[in-house]
């Protein structure tokens, strides 16, 4: 059976995979075998082998370097194409975060093959599904020319186990001098949350201008932490100031697909939708009665956010204690 | 091999931004249907339907716009638009032209109708290799395929770097540094130009178009091409000798109505009882 490369991708904290990577394993064995590819500082390998063992890698390629890690995105695609040269890889799956989709985009060009971002699913035969226009249309698509790329969109498919026997071997990394054009002088992290990652959490509560002001996010996230869940914002709640701008969902910020989504004043714009329409269970609170957003939700509650949210937190923790 | 007139990674020019002199900046504006209105694939040959739709400026754009206008003024120089599109993308040219804008340049051409990504950064890769530029900005990614992924494709094709999904830009001589937005922080980013900058909606604020801005913009030069004009094999653009290719499509299964329920001091009781029952919590 062909190799299906799978690039890692570590998670914030840089310790371990990120779940996106397990899920990829996993979507990449419908093609083939899957082969880890890490490319990062000395060391990085180490961090994750455990995990892509046991989620069916049967081989890791190991590409450290110091340079590789001081280099932003040019220094995977590079390593991904000197491997696609060599082992000729039945495709390329690599997670569809930001630098992903880079990623997959300078692998086409230097391969001369297509690519596809966003899917949610692989077929055995190489059709991918992908959601277009804000959920409203599933679309089935294919790579006609080179070796198949794809970025697999977060939460669309639910990481299995299959130990592998994970086998490292070692890549010899020389960037090009075209791999060494953006420096990252410097990773700062402003904020540290004890919450899940928003694209990873399997429960977010988000609130939008119903919330009212930043003050009054604190019921949101009192409702998050009574779930153990994410807390996410809609736009107009980001640009009124009541939460920062990473934490948005939608069309221009992040796409999530969890199992519980709970808008909480949030009118449910088709630009909100974008981010959140395939979350599997969908939860809406809301003083409008006509609001879009209940179109969606499979339980609505009609009414005033600021008495139902901190009700429903008490509740919740007091089921949990 | 497609577009290979863009030709292999060339070494970076003297920038006129080293010896000191004002800065070209080119600005990729793309024309997408309005994510508010009805947006649809063709059944003909699952394109995008782009001649009916409610075409609007593809809002990361203006982003990029803003802050071109804003390099030009700290150091002077001149922003050009370019677009690769339909003849509609006219209205998106204009557009960018009255918040400021000097010119434009639009390749147009039957041929590239359901050209694919890579098609699309080679034609945009061959009609910048036609112009002179320090840096070029662009948006983090446009709201009809969402790909996300023009500014890559091109830092492949042409060589310069890319600084990507900026939140702040600054110039300083020939150095461009970018901080780029991630989860919870940034990274600071640092590039020699020439340089292509992908922004995101944080970066500033788009001016609107000032009545005189939009007067002015009648007569600034927009200047049209085709893919011959540009050296480039229509036969090798365009839906046949895509790289990729939609297989078939239809619409997402209408979700069944859920459960609504009213307040009526009773809401936190019903929405805890239906996690409950859904096995949530
Ligand atoms: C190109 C483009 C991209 C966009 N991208 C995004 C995006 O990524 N994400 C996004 O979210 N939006 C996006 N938008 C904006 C989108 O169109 C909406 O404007 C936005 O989602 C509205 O946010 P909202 O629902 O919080 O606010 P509103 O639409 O103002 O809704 C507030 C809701 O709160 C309810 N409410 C008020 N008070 C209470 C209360 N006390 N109790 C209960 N309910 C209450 C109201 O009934 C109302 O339904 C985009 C728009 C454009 C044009
Ligand atoms: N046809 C085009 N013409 C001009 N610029 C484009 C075109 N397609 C994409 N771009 C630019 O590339 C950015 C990212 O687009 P995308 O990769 O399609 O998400 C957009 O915000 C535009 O600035």
């Amino acid at each position: 059976m062909a190799e299906v490369l799978v690039l890692v991708e570590l998670n914030p904290a840089g310790d371990g995979v990120r779940k996106t990577t397990l899920e990829a394993l996993t979507a990449a064995r419908a093609l083939g075998e899957p082969a880890a590819v890490v490319v990062g500082a000395p060391g990085t390998a180490a961090l994750v082998q455990d995990a892509l063992a046991e989620y069916g890698a049967t081989k890791v390629y190991v590409a450290e370097s110091e340079e590789a890690d001081a280099f932003l995105v040019a220094p995977k695609a590079e390593v991904l194409a000197q491997l696609v040269g060599s082992v000729s890889p039945a495709a390329v799956v690599v997670p569809s975060s930001p630098e992903g989709k880079e990623v997959a985009g300078r692998l086409a060009i230097k391969t001369g093959s297509g690519f596809l971002t966003d899917v949610t699913e692989i077929a055995p035969d190489g059709t991918a599904t992908q959601v277009a226009f804000a959920g409203q249309t599933i679309v089935h698509s294919q790579v006609t020319v080179g070796t198949p790329i794809y970025t697999l969109r977060g939460n669309s498919v639910t990481p299995v186990p299959a130990p592998a026997p994970a086998t490292q071997e070692p890549v010899q990394v020389t960037l090009s001098e075209q791999a060494r054009q953006t420096r990252v002088v410097d990773r700062v992290v402003e904020q540290k949350s004890s919450r899940p990652e928003l694209t990873e959490a399997s429960i977010v509560v988000s609130g939008g201008r119903g919330v009212a002001s930043a003050e009054n996010f604190s019921i949101i996230e009192a409702l998050a932490d009574s779930l153990g869940g994410a807390v996410g914002a809609s736009r107009a709640a980001v640009d009124s100031g009541f939460y920062p701008h990473s934490f948005q969902v939608g069309q221009t910020g992040k796409t999530v697909s969890p199992q519980l989504y709970i808008a909480v004043g949030i009118s449910g714009a088709i630009q909100h939708r974008a981010g959140m329409q395939t979350s599997k269970t969908i939860v809406a609170v809301n003083k409008d009665p006509e609001a879009p957003i209940f179109e969606l939700a499979d339980f609505g509650v009609v009414g005033d956010l600021n008495t139902i949210v901190p009700a429903a937190a008490q509740q919740i923790a007091a089921r949990r204690s | 091999m497609i577009g290979s007139e863009a030709g292999p990674a060339r070494a970076p020019r003297t920038t006129t931004a080293e010896v000191g002199l004002t800065m070209d900046i080119v600005v990729l504006v793309k024309q997408v249907p309005d994510s508010g209105g009805q947006r649809a694939l063709d059944p003909q040959d699952n394109t995008v339907v782009r001649a009916t739709a409610d075409n609007v400026i593809n809002e990361m754009d203006e982003y990029a716009i803003e802050e071109a206008l804003t390099v030009k003024e700290a150091h002077g120089g001149q922003v050009t638009i370019l677009t690769v599109g339909p003849d509609t993308a006219t209205d998106a040219i204009r557009k960018a032209l009255s918040m400021g804008a000097d010119r434009a340049v639009h390749v147009s051409d039957p041929a590239i109708h359901g050209a694919c990504a890579p098609q699309t950064s080679a034609i945009i890769a061959a009609a910048l290799s036609q112009l002179e530029y320090d840096l070029v900005l662009c948006g983090a990614e446009s709201t009809d395929g969402q790909v996300s992924v023009m500014p890559a494709l091109l830092s492949e094709r042409l060589g310069i770097p890319h600084l990507s999904g900026a939140r702040k830009l600054t110039v300083e001589g020939s150095t461009a540094r970018v901080e780029r937005q991630t989860d919870g922080g940034y990274w600071l980013l640092e590039a020699q130009l020439p340089a292509i900058v992908s922004t995101w909606d944080t970066i500033n604020e788009p001016r609107y178009p000032s009545f005189k801005g939009i007067m002015a913009a009648k007569k600034k030069p927009v200047e049209t091409r085709t893919l011959a004009d540009l050296g480039i094999d229509p036969a090798t653009i365009g839906l046949a000798t895509a790289t990729s290719r939609v297989v078939d499509f239809a619409g997402s299964p209408p979700k069944g109505a859920g459960v609504k329920v009213s307040d009526e001091g009773d809401g936190a009781e019903k929405l805890v009882g239906f996690l409950a029952e859904q096995k949530l919590v």
